[in-house]
């Protein structure tokens, strides 16, 4: 499907341009956007490493164990696969605390440890597990409790209460959640 | 808000650090052994990033969206949906950056207390960029077969932008 999907961006956007004129600009986004990737990956290198490097004194130390205790019982259902204290359940949890508060570099590097550690327990390699289409739908129908990138521009733009919009924010993001989980549920014994 | 999540990290820093000195850890090396890991992790991610920007660049830059949201007009229309938050809808799943860009020009129409204003608001908080985040996840340990990722995704996307749109005919 990723597949399809990029095949359309880059067919349609060239083919588009042909006929509008912009065939130029094309080679010149090729270009700049190739180098942003490069440049993304160099910037995040820092910051991933530190939040990485803190977080593994966390796990040595046993307080990342201590604090996911709380949470355990919602990972026990929604990744029932995973082993219990098996590291991937911390990892996915300091992952969602990082994303509800809006961490999203260190909430990105504890992501990319939790999919390593769920890994581990894949047998095929190549396929992704019930876990993982788990971890990332959720990730995906974000579990942010204030955005505050957002906040920013209503307030800049005048808005009489730049924060309304949280608490409407927090049901249509929970509903979409729960959307998610019920659809991999559903769809998973069909993959 | 902004004072609480600033103060997040530096004492979420703080505790880590005096748990691991009080159990006697070698914290300092504990963090080098980690950070290691940061370097590997950032040029995994590196040509699945490459990817997915290239084909958004090409297709933003081409204009086409113009065309699909012509096309695509009608059906908004028919749900409810305000047509000047459709190219909202359709960035948010592959660029997190143009998606913030939308929400921006739409307020600066609109105003940010507008019905425009809040159901983009709400929109771009209630989702992620999804083609992103599923081409690093995946990308950084190699699967290739995703399943029924994409599919679950989209569902809860459009399930975001429904609850969207009756949360913000309830509530204002």
């Amino acid at each position: 499907m990723l597949n399809t999907i990029w095949f359309l961006l880059i067919s349609i956007g060239i083919i588009y341009s042909i006929f509008n004129g912009t065939l130029v600009e094309i080679n010149n986004v090729i270009l700049q956007e190739a180098q942003e990737g490069v440049m993304f990956c160099i910037s995040i290198i820092g910051i991933m490493s530190f939040w990485l490097g803190i977080m593994n004194i966390a796990e040595e130390s046993g307080l990342l164990k201590k604090l996911s205790l709380g949470l355990r019982p919602i990972i026990r259902f929604l990744f029932p696969e995973i082993p219990k204290d098996h590291p991937a359940e911390r990892w996915i949890i300091m992952n969602l605390i990082a994303n509800m508060f809006g961490v999203g570099n260190g909430a990105t590097a504890f992501g990319l440890k939790a999919m390593k550690e769920m890994n581990s327990l894949n047998r095929n390699k190549k396929r992704a597990t019930n876990a993982m289409c788990m971890f990332l739908v959720i990730n995906m129908s974000s579990v942010q409790l204030v955005p505050l990138t957002v906040l920013k521009i209503r307030y800049d733009y005048g808005s009489v209460n730049p924060s309304e919009i949280v608490g409407p924010g927090i049901i249509a993001t929970s509903i979409s959640t729960i959307v998610g989980i019920l659809a991999v549920k559903f769809l998973e014994e069909r993959y | 808000m902004d004072i609480f999540s600033s103060a997040l990290i530096p004492f979420l820093v703080l505790i880590i650090l005096i748990y691991g000195y009080i159990k006697n850890i070698d914290i300092y090396n504990s963090f080098i052994e980690g950070a290691k890991e940061g370097l590997k992790t950032s040029l995994k991610i590196m040509p699945y990033l490459i990817a997915i920007l290239v084909s958004i660049g090409i297709f933003k830059s081409s204009q086409a969206m113009d065309m699909i949201i012509y096309i695509f007009n009608p059906v908004m229309k028919l749900i409810g949906f305000p047509e000047e938050v459709f190219p909202l809808l359709l960035l948010r799943p592959i660029s997190g950056s143009g998606a913030l860009a939308a929400v921006k020009s739409i307020i600066e129409d609109y105003g940010p207390d507008s019905y425009q204003g809040r159901v983009a608001s709400i929109m771009v908080g209630s989702s992620e960029t999804i083609f992103y985040t599923m081409a690093i996840y995946f990308g950084s340990i190699g699967i290739k077969d995703h399943r029924h990722t994409l599919k679950a995704a989209l569902i809860s996307y459009i399930a975001s932008i429904f609850a969207t749109i009756f949360i913000c005919n309830i509530f204002f």
